[in-house]
């Protein structure tokens, strides 16, 4: 089964959720999202200062096997992208937790977090898939 | 995360093996040891990848990679009347093959000019013929075999003793040829492409479906993994179906059930090259429909290069000036770094020329080409 880290947050939809502190979070896909995708050749990350509310659709992934939607886990600004995804988009791939992070969001309210899985709920929910 | 847009082998071989057993390969303890991910196609359990889809793709472009495609069936057609009978079933003409173990590609029609099956077929002798069919189309292949078949003095008989590796990519026939003996070598020495040899228990072909150079190898199920496990040892990389579907797709090849089934007219699939009219007099299945379609003008198969973001999908709607089509076949072109598809347009598209594609709610401008992207390595755009 796949690696799912105990210090991040889950959405149901395999998005993870890192702490930063000062209410800024980190956003990726999970290791789980990337396999079944496939090889990543596109990523399309929303603007700095986007405005964005939970569930909202502000990213893509786009691998050799499909396009998929990425949605804001929890509401707030889009503060910092990772640029380094336009010309190594296989980095989601390689380190989905790390290297392959995606953006990053000031929330507006940080206790929105605890609201999303923790691995032991997000590790259930994709083992019932 | 959510998955917008599927591809061709996850969400229609679902369907299939929710009504079909699923088959495995001698080759499938092989793919496991190699940490194969397994999908299901049309019934068979097979390889998607071994991680890395993209890199199986480079290692057949610049070195060699092998395919399991034991999935694929072998038919043996035999008897008398073998070659009148496949001047008959085929709009290709086997009467092009004089010389001993050469191959041909055919379109297999029915009565309405639809294509039943693609196929490659090998001359032996004028009584003794090879055919390779699809495997997704494998019982619906047969009975079109048999049902032809009455009232011509022929028997036809799968050959599922054997498994088959193909060996594909610039260094392929080198890395093959370090497991074959002095005999199967010798065989093999100055063979042209598109031809095949039966040498000791190998037979061996000049044939693929990736744009490179290379081998097909039939061989005994019995054998099949230890044959395997020595090109390995040779530095050869195994390659899925994702790779496999990449690499035909830039070499311009149909995907039969994709860019042409039957309802779709070779003429309609870039498959124009495969009919013989010549001679007038030979009858085959679906020529008459042919003639008809030919004299009424017909759509056709182009290819499209998408070099801005995104990947053109198959079944995503093409808008030229001369009306709309469709996209049969599309992905990303690891080569050459961005999309390319095939598609089929109105009869009056140009090569050369721009259409739309319609993409997430957006229409994109696409540039129309020939539908062959890359060969031996380099674009051929």
């Amino acid at each position: 089964m796949s690696n799912i880290p105990t210090e991040l947050r889950y959405a149901s939809t395999h998005e993870w959720v890192r702490s930063d502190g000062d209410g800024v979070f980190t956003v990726g896909i999970t290791e789980h999202a990337q396999d079944l995708l496939g090889d990543m050749v596109f990523v399309d990350l929303p603007d700095v200062g986007d405005a964005v509310t939970t569930g909202d659709d502000c990213a893509v992934a786009e691998s050799v096997k499909a396009a998929s939607d990425i949605y804001a886990p929890i509401t707030g600004e889009v503060i910092e992208i990772n640029s380094q995804l336009e010309n190594s988009p296989e980095l989601v791939n390689s380190d989905s937790f790390g290297e392959g992070w995606m953006f990053k969001i000031k929330a507006d309210d940080p206790t929105e977090v605890e609201g999303l899985m923790d691995a032991e709920s997000y590790g259930t929910s994709i083992a019932d898939e | 995360m959510d998955l917008l847009h599927c591809d061709f082998y996850t969400e229609i071989t679902k369907f299939y093996n929710e009504i079909l057993q699923m088959n495995t390969t001698a080759l499938h303890g092989a793919h496991i040891k190699a940490g194969a991910k397994m999908v299901d196609f049309f019934g068979w359990n097979m390889p998607i990848n071994y991680g890395s889809q993209i890199e199986e793709h480079h290692a057949v472009r610049q070195d060699a990679g092998m395919f399991d495609v034991s999935h694929m069936t072998i038919v043996d057609v035999i008897g008398v009347q073998a070659k009148d009978y496949l001047r008959y079933l085929l709009a290709n003409d086997v009467e092009k093959l004089q010389l001993k173990g050469k191959a041909l590609y055919s379109g297999m029609l029915n009565e309405e000019g639809g294509v039943v099956d693609d196929l490659i077929v090998y001359h032996f002798e004028s009584t003794n013929y090879r055919l390779v069919v699809n495997s997704a189309t494998k019982e619906k292949d047969l009975n079109w075999l048999n049902k032809v078949a009455e009232g011509f003095d022929v028997s036809i008989t799968e050959r599922d003793e054997f498994a088959m590796i193909a060996v594909q990519g610039p260094s392929a026939q080198a890395k093959a040829q370090s497991l074959f003996s002095a005999a199967q070598k010798e065989a093999v020495e100055g063979m042209k492409p598109f031809f095949g040899v039966q040498a000791e228990d190998l037979f061996i072909a000049t044939t693929g479906y990736t744009g490179e150079a290379g081998y097909e190898i039939m061989v005994p199920v019995g054998r099949a993994e230890e044959f395997w496990d020595q090109l390995l040892a040779a530095g050869v990389v195994p390659c899925g179906l994702g790779a496999r579907d990449t690499l035909r797709l830039e070499a311009g090849m149909n995907l039969y059930g994709q860019d042409m089934n039957e309802t779709i007219s070779p003429l309609a699939a870039n498959m124009a090259w495969t009919i013989t009219w010549e001679p007038t007099e030979r009858d085959f299945m679906g020529r008459k429909a042919l003639e008809v379609q030919k004299a009424a003008g017909h759509e056709k198969l182009v290819g499209l290069v998408m070099t801005d973001k995104g990947v053109l999908r198959a079944g995503l709607k093409v808008i030229a000036t001369t009306g709309e089509g469709v996209i049969t076949s599309g992905t990303f072109s690891p080569t050459l770094g961005y999309s390319i598809a095939m598609a089929r347009v109105p009869a009056g598209t140009e090569i050369g020329s721009t259409v739309e594609v319609e993409m997430r709610k957006k229409l994109v401008t696409v540039s129309v080409v020939k539908p062959s992207f890359v060969r031996n390595g380099k674009s051929v755009l």
